[in-house]
């Protein structure tokens, strides 16, 4: 079957990357790409419907990791229900060991069900959890030395200074990383001698990040960490994520925000309805690359544009009739929120 | 490959060295936030600087030379084993499940076991230093004796005892607020109302027989009148319902607690909030 490095040569999308596999293509290969909607090069049709196939039994949308890839992370049929709610009701899903994935999802649609079960918080009712080979409903302190965890709302550690915080958790693990490189890695090297309770929001959040990767762990949960963040706190948060993908962490990470999914995900999956409905590449989730494109040129005074589903035959037409160069010419493609919101808008609708 | 650059794990440290650390952090954070050092540390030194002052001089009895702020005294220190454990936890406690403390450190490799290492090192190093506080205020301004031999003695059975049972016993009591904010206002209540029938306030045996009754059933009442044994002259005894100090009594009362105490914790204590987990 046809692997996502394949994709990801073909697509051109991620200059210079090809040997190390599709899920070191960003810590490796490439600096901070910020997403621009459209623009995007066609020719990943094949490569689509061969992976597609694979897993067609499922569900089209869900692609599964590459058979004999190394998982950090493997759930089959997990369930949990609450009385009569299903929050978690069949989640499928692979975390490649290097890999950032994305999980994206309406409130109430079971991502923090499922990531707490996988970080040990809640027991599941049904369904395997594998994690760094481990059930985390049994996992042990050596086991939770190998994995961090941000979690979504703390406020705990107010009378405590960010050094003395951060100094105190490196004393549970046994090869915790250096408390003076995580406050500067994280932006808090003016902040060290301040008390949590003094923080801003996105400063405290910062330091629950620097909490959550003190112990070096092999394993990440992100649960919507840049919450509350300005846009350069985030640009430099993301900075720091790749640091930890390049040092070969594994990052789980929530969040609301798509443009941060895409910048920094190497697969994204969406929960909706206790379910992964999607989960793929940024470029290709919800068949993003398949969809229908918008041709925009201008002609005379006036802009037009087409929707089709094969804009290089109407570039070839247009650059035919138009004799050449087609003025102010854009070949968009929906772009990652277009795709979500319509994944969940059509699962909502099934209600 | 990823997995390359990562050793295989090494264990992490043990629960009692993790246990020491916490203590370090608890009483960091103890003797920092306001509310807990005012209202657990310093709120037994004033009042026994208030009640000290306005009835200290007052005779026990007619014709004992024993004032009522020795009384006092002793009933405070039995108090400040309550303050500093009882309360103190059963407040602290339901307020780190809210603010996310409990849910962090269980994401760590830290043994549970530490955070009640850490809990029962603040308690131990708090009631020191609120113990030698309120003789010191005693010794001063209130005419107190320190005790002498097996006062000593006793003075630390009944703290140890005391200590210990009210330690396990705010550990439970943890699960009854149903949020940290709302926990001061029903933990401190059932301190109040235990001082008072248990003879901290008032001599005890001055107080209603029902009231007497009452106060047998819990802790604080023995542990006070062990305290009394400590602190009052031998005389003093005549004052007591029994006529004597009973410190048989006294020690397997606590020692009781101490057993329930644990047998509630380990019962009934909740990591998570509830509807979590």
């Amino acid at each position: 079957m046809a692997s996502w490095g394949t994709f990801i040569r073909n697509t051109g999308v991620v200059g210079g990357v090809v040997s190390t596999g599709w899920w070191r293509r960003r810590a490796i290969g490439r600096s901070l790409r910020f997403p621009v909607s459209g623009v995007q090069g066609g020719g990943m049709t094949t490569t689509r419907s061969a992976a597609a196939s694979a897993s067609a039994a499922v569900n089209p949308l869900v692609v599964a990791a590459p058979d004999g890839a190394d998982l950090a992370v493997r759930v089959r049929g997990l369930r949990k229900t609450y009385g009569e709610t299903h929050a978690v009701d069949g989640v499928d899903l692979d975390v490649v060991r290097g890999e950032v994935l994305a999980l994206l999802g309406p409130n109430g649609a079971g991502k923090t069900t499922t990531t707490e079960i996988l970080e040990g918080y809640r027991h599941r009712d049904e369904g395997d959890v594998d994690v760094l080979g481990v059930d985390p409903a049994h996992g042990d302190a050596m086991w939770r030395s190998r994995i961090g965890i941000v979690l979504q709302t703390a406020s705990d550690l107010g009378d405590l200074t960010v050094e003395e915080s951060v100094a105190h958790f490196a004393g549970y693990y046994p090869r915790p990383r250096d408390v003076g490189e995580v406050i500067e890695s994280v932006g808090l090297a003016e902040k060290r001698t301040t008390r949590g309770a003094n923080l801003s929001g996105g400063q405290r959040r910062r330091l629950d990040v620097a909490l959550g990767i003190i112990g070096r762990p092999e394993l990440l949960f992100l649960d919507e960490p840049t919450t509350g963040f300005d846009p350069e706190a985030r640009r430099e948060f993301w900075v720091l994520i790749r640091e930890l993908q390049a040092q070969g962490t594994t990052i789980m990470l929530t969040t609301h925000y798509l443009e941060e999914a895409e910048v920094l995900a190497d697969r994204v999956a969406v929960i909706a309805r206790g379910r992964v409905i999607a989960c793929d590449v940024p470029e290709r989730l919800g068949g993003r690359d398949e969809s229908i494109a918008t041709v925009s040129w201008r002609e005379g005074d006036a802009v037009r544009s087409v929707r089709t589903q094969e804009p290089t035959t109407t570039v070839g037409e247009l650059a035919i009739r138009l004799g050449g160069e087609i003025p102010g010419l854009a070949i968009a493609r929906p772009s990652l929120e277009d795709i979500y919101l319509s994944l969940i808008g059509h699962d909502t609708k099934d209600i | 490959m990823a997995t390359s650059t990562i050793p295989a794990p090494l264990a992490p440290p043990g629960a009692i060295p993790l246990g020491m650390r916490r203590v370090r952090i608890e009483l960091k954070q103890f003797f920092r936030d306001r509310q807990s050092a005012v209202f657990n540390f310093l709120l037994p030194v004033l009042l026994l600087v208030i009640f000290g002052s306005v009835f200290g001089n007052q005779s026990l009895a007619p014709g004992s030379d024993i004032t009522f702020a020795q009384y006092f005294v002793a009933g405070m220190i039995a108090s400040g084993v309550l303050y500093t454990s009882f309360q103190n936890l059963a407040i602290a406690i339901p307020l780190e499940r809210d603010d996310g403390t409990l849910k962090r450190i269980q994401g760590t490799p830290m043994p549970k076991l530490s955070y009640f290492v850490g809990k029962i090192g603040l308690v131990f190093v708090a009631y020191v230093a609120q113990v030698t506080l309120l003789i010191l205020v005693g010794k001063l301004f209130y005419k107190l004796v320190l005790p002498s031999g097996a006062q000593w003695f006793t003075f630390l059975w009944a703290s140890v005892l005391g200590l210990i049972a009210c330690t396990l016993l705010g550990i439970a009591f943890s699960v009854v607020p149903k949020n940290g904010k709302g926990a001061p206002a029903i933990v401190s209540p059932i301190v109040l109302v235990l001082q008072f029938t248990s003879g901290v306030f008032f001599v005890f045996a001055q107080l209603p027989d029902w009231m007497q009754t009452f106060a047998s059933f819990f802790p604080l009442k023995w542990l006070t009148q062990a305290m009394r044994s400590v602190f009052l002259p031998d005389a003093a005894q005549a004052l007591e319902v029994a006529g004597s100090w009973e410190l048989g009594r006294c020690a397997a009362v606590l020692a009781v607690w101490c057993v329930a105490g644990l047998a509630l914790s380990l019962l009934f204590f909740r990591w998570n909030r509830r509807g979590e987990g």
